[in-house]
Order: structure tokens, then C-alpha cells, then sequence
């Protein structure tokens, strides 16, 4: 075997990888580029020189700021009450034994496996039947009903891993119930609940085929791409999609440092290893009150 | 005693409540509105018209095909993109794993429309890419990239690669590295040690990542809508269509609820080999 042939096996894989990873980039890249194009017509297709008219315009199309702001509006109730049902249904499924696991358990994971499609178009029927306008309402119970499971997914991975000896400690020191949540377990949370947060913000703003069935004349960001894509989309729009991008990076990125600082904090504790993992191992939950009804 | 058996109901029932009224409730008013009769004009009329299933189904068979074709390559594809590129990010990538995995889950830090519309830009016919594919010969000297089998399976593929990526990284990055060690001291070759170790060790993540590929992937329409013509459209874009533009509901709730069941089908049979908890990404069920 010659020598090349050697080189080439050896790094076949990373090649292939990092010609994914331009795969992914690309069409991100376009876009940022793009922003800064001075286009003659109506399509906003080829490059015909550089601008920074549309930057300083960002906010000059009314219609789009109006769907932006709407936009960011709705994705902020459905964050809010999505984080915070989904947080509750997290805490049962993962700290309690009860009847109807299997059930609950099927009601969460069903609308995630369902194709946005059938979710819009199942909500539309039933809004049509019983004669609902579609409108603002209407989005936001559809986006806070589709936000809920990832938030659950998201809540239920960091619960699993939370060591309950630290709870245990301020009972035993005489913390209230509530105290104990306060000022333990919500911190000891913060971080999970902050990556759910965001997780259910962004699937709401970026949403389209959902709300495509159920928003009646509301226009969303996506919905005034999509309107504007039949009669050529103004370049401000990839202005604010690179500003969103930007915005979104350093949120995520900030999410990850505390959640590795949070990790960090954890890791120091010198016995972690002998209560919540063991019992994992085991295939067995840790259930709510175990040692106390005993 | 009895206060805390009621506790996790108390905990639950507004996340169940929301998912019941606005997801399972809408299901069956989806199954009403297939079985009934008449236009928008007329008003429609429940009148158990089981027919509509079957007509419905007839009549855009097409689609439905093509929404099969299409994600089916899709999520091949897919699968043969993601697992070396989850394999390099797990055990190559060394300091560079962060900046890999920030580019795959780049593309949802920008909104999903204007992705695929970023598509549109680079495949269009006076473009760059597709003067290449002239150049070389791969499509005809007045041929188009856009508007065809190729683009949209390709924004597909584009769009739901992070699905796949992921799941196939994270059981790559629990393998016990040692377990192939072992399997090359007993004189296993690296491609019996990859077959016979690495490969069976993922298959979860591989499992997991095709069905989160190829469900979006069946419904999807906007791919179709964008990057694709006349001869492109898939089921997705049927359903909106009839619900949308014709208004022709019983249609459309007929077309949905085989999507659905199609989906559903597929789902289930997941959960009797891997179990409802391993879709929300734990392993073990009690």
C-alpha cells in the first residue's frame, strides 16, 4: 500500500467531515453575504455589488418590522408558558411513581413525532368546526401546544442527572418545601430551564407551516418571508435573519458556558457518585419521598 | 399519604390539559371533518363518507409517492453524511469539536424559510453552481438545477441533517472507546473492529436519527414549494393546498390523517423495539 493511499484512508473521515461542515455553512454564509448586496430589480438573487444601504434601512420596511416585533411578542408568551408546563410535566415524569405514566408519557411524545403539517392542519379543523377566528390567539396556543415536549425532553435530561442529597440536606436543616425549591432546586434548574427557554423561543420564531394554517391575517417574520418570496424579498430581510443569527449564537454560547460552569460546580462535590448515578445505573428512578414515607 | 399520590396529577394536568385540547381534541375533529360532505359553498355535512379516504388518496397518489421517494433518499442521504461527520467530531475533531459542533446546529440559529431561500440564491439557473454543472456536462447546456428531483431532495436533506447528526454523535460519544481497543488487541482488523463494535454500539443513535429525519421530511413542503416545480410537489403541499387555497376540507383532513397514520405506524413500531422514554433520549426503561 503506497504511501498517499495510507494518508488518504487515515483522513477520509475528518475529509468527509469537514466537507459537511461547509455543506452546513454555506447556505449561512450566503445570506450574510447577501445583506450587503445592491440588487437593480426585484430578486435579491445575484451579486451586483456591494452596500450598506440595507443595514442602515434594517428597520425601514414596516410590514417586516410589524411582523418581526409580532413575532417576537408570541414567541415570548410561548416561552413563558411552555417553559413553564413543560417544567411541571418534567418534574412528575421524572420524581414520581403514578397511574397513567405510560398515557402521559405517549401525550408528549406524540406531537413531537407528528409532522408540523398534520399539526397545523388538525388544529385548523377543529378551529373551523367550532367556528374560531384565527388570529394572535390562536398562534400562540398552537406554538405554547408544539413548544411543550422539547421543553419536557429538555427539563427531564438535567432532572435526571440532579443529585436530590443536596434537597435532602436543607429539609434536614429545616428549609420549608417551598425554601428547599427556592432556594435550591430552582438554581440547581436555572440552567436546563434557561436551554428550554430558548429552545421553545426559537421554535416559535421560527415557525412557519404551523402557523401558516392557524393565523388568519396575523402576518409572523416567517409568514411575511413567505408572502414576500412571490414578488421578491426585500434585502433588509437578510439583514435582520444575519442580526437574528448573530443574536442567537451568543445566546447559545452563553447558555453552554453556564451550563459547564454549572456542571463544573457540580463536579466538586466529592460524593456524586454514590446517589443519583448509582441508582440510574440500576434502572431504578429515584422516587419523591422514598426515605421520608418509609 | 394520600396528598402525595394526588401531587404529580396536580403537577401534570395543565401540560396534559394543553396537549389533550390542542392536540389530541383537534385529532379527532381532523377525523370528523375526513368523513364529511359538500364545499365551502354548499356548507359541509358529516356524513360518514369513508370514501374519502380512499378517493382522496387515489386522486393524489402521486404526491404521496413522491413525498415517499423523496424522504426516503433524503434521509439516506443524510444517514451517509451524518455518521462519518459525527464519527470525525466524536474521535478526530480534537480541539476543533466545539467549532464542529457549532456548524451543525448553525443552521437553526437562522429561520428555516430564509435557509432554504439561501438555496434558491445558490442553485439559480443564472448562478454559479449551475454554470459549473453546464460546464461539466451534468445537466444540458439549457438545463436547470432549481425546479427539480435534485433540489428538493438536496433542501431536504440540507434542512434535516441536524437531526441526524446529533443523536449519531451523542451515541458515538458514550461508546466506551476502550471496547474497540479491546476488539484491535484481539487482533480485530479496524473494519471488523468499526462492523462489529462501533457500528451495532451506534445503531441507537442511527435509529433514532433516521426517524427524526424522515418524519419532517415526509410532511414537509416548503422544500418542494421553493426549490421545486409543478413536478415536485409532495403531499405537504397538497394538504395546504386543499386546506388553504381550495378549501376543500374533507380532503384535506382525509389526506392529513394517512400522513398521520403512515407517521404513527412507523412510530409505534420504534416504541415496541426501543420503548416511549427512548424518544425523549434516555436509554434505560425501568
Amino acid at each position: 500500500m503506497s504511501r498517499a493511499w495510507k494518508w488518504v484512508r487515515e483522513h477520509a473521515v475528518m475529509g468527509v467531515g469537514i466537507l459537511a461542515v461547509a455543506y452546513t455553512l454555506i447556505p449561512i454564509i450566503v445570506i450574510a453575504v447577501f445583506s450587503f448586496n445592491d440588487p437593480q430589480g426585484k430578486f435579491n438573487f445575484t451579486w451586483e455589488g456591494f452596500t450598506l444601504e440595507h443595514w442602515k434601512n434594517a428597520f425601514g420596511i414596516p410590514e417586516l418590522t410589524e411582523a418581526l416585533v409580532l413575532s417576537i411578542q408570541l414567541a415570548f408568551v410561548s416561552m413563558i408558558v411552555a417553559t413553564a408546563l413543560g417544567t411541571l410535566l418534567a418534574m412528575g415524569l421524572v420524581r414520581y411513581q403514578f397511574k397513567g405514566r405510560r398515557f402521559a408519557n405517549l401525550l408528549i411524545v406524540i406531537p413531537m413525532a407528528t409532522p408540523e403539517v398534520v399539526l397545523g392542519a388538525s388544529l385548523l379543523s377543529m378551529f373551523v368546526f367550532i367556528g374560531v377566528d384565527r388570529g394572535f390567539s390562536t398562534l400562540w396556543v398552537a406554538h405554547i401546544m408544539f413548544s411543550i415536549s422539547f421543553v419536557v425532553v429538555v427539563v427531564r435530561s438535567r432532572l435526571i442527572g440532579f443529585d436530590r442529597s443536596l434537597e435532602e440536606a436543607a429539609r434536614d436543616l429545616g428549609a420549608t418545601p417551598w425554601t428547599t425549591f427556592r432556594t435550591v432546586t430552582l438554581p440547581l434548574l436555572t440552567p436546563g430551564l434557561a436551554a428550554a427557554a430558548m429552545l421553545a423561543f426559537a421554535l416559535s420564531l421560527d415557525d412557519f407551516v404551523i402557523s401558516n394554517f392557524n393565523s388568519g391575517t396575523t402576518v409572523t417574520f416567517p409568514l411575511f418571508i413567505f408572502g414576500a418570496s412571490q414578488r421578491g424579498i426585500p434585502v433588509e430581510v437578510n439583514v435582520l435573519a444575519t442580526i437574528l443569527f448573530i443574536v442567537t449564537a451568543i445566546a447559545m454560547g452563553f447558555t453552554v458556558w453556564q451550563q459547564r460552569r454549572a456542571e463544573k460546580l457540580a463536579a466538586t462535590r466529592p460524593d456524586d457518585e454514590d446517589t443519583g448515578l448509582s441508582a440510574l445505573a440500576s434502572g431504578q428512578r429515584p422516587v419523591a419521598g422514598s426515605s421520608e414515607s418509609a | 399519604m394520600k396528598r402525595r399520590r394526588l401531587t404529580p396529577y396536580a403537577l401534570m394536568s395543565p401540560g396534559l390539559f394543553w396537549l389533550l385540547i390542542f392536540f389530541a381534541i383537534p385529532m379527532a375533529f381532523m377525523l370528523i371533518v375526513a368523513l364529511e360532505e359538500g364545499s365551502i359553498d354548499t356548507g359541509f355535512s358529516l356524513t360518514w363518507q369513508f370514501a374519502n379516504f380512499t378517493e382522496s388518496v387515489g386522486d393524489f397518489s402521486t404526491q404521496f409517492g413522491r413525498s415517499f421517494k423523496f424522504s426516503i433518499i433524503a434521509t439516506i442521504l443524510c444517514l451517509l453524511i451524518a455518521y462519518p461527520l459525527a464519527y470525525a467530531i466524536a474521535f478526530k475533531s480534537g480541539r476543533w469539536k466545539n467549532l464542529m459542533l457549532f456548524a451543525v446546529v448553525a443552521p437553526f440559529f437562522t429561520t428555516y424559510l430564509i435557509r432554504t431561500l439561501a438555496w434558491q440564491t445558490i442553485l439559480t439557473d443564472s448562478g454559479t453552481i449551475a454554470d459549473i454543472a453546464r460546464f461539466f456536462a451534468f445537466i444540458p447546456e439549457d438545463g436547470k438545477l432549481l425546479d427539480t428531483d435534485f433540489s428538493v431532495i438536496m433542501g431536504i436533506t440540507y434542512n434535516f441533517l441536524p437531526f441526524m447528526v446529533l443523536p449519531i454523535y451523542a451515541s458515538l460519544e458514550q461508546l466506551d472507546e476502550r471496547l474497540i481497543e479491546a476488539a484491535k488487541d484481539l487482533y480485530s482488523s479496524a473494519r471488523s473492529a468499526f462492523v462489529k463494535v462501533t457500528l451495532p454500539l451506534s445503531a441507537p443513535g442511527i435509529i433514532a436519527g433516521t426517524l427524526l429525519t424522515f418524519i419532517p421530511a415526509f410532511g414537509d413542503y416548503v422544500n418542494a414549494t421553493f426549490l421545486g416545480g409543478p413536478n415536485q410537489a409532495m403531499i405537504g403541499n397538497v394538504i395546504q393546498d386543499q386546506y388553504l387555497r381550495t378549501q376543500n376540507y374533507p380532503t384535506a383532513a382525509a389526506l392529513s390523517f394517512v400522513v398521520m397514520a403512515v407517521i404513527l405506524a412507523i412510530v409505534l413500531l420504534y416504541i415496541r423495539f426501543a420503548g416511549s422514554e427512548s424518544l425523549m433520549g434516555e436509554d434505560q426503561v425501568p
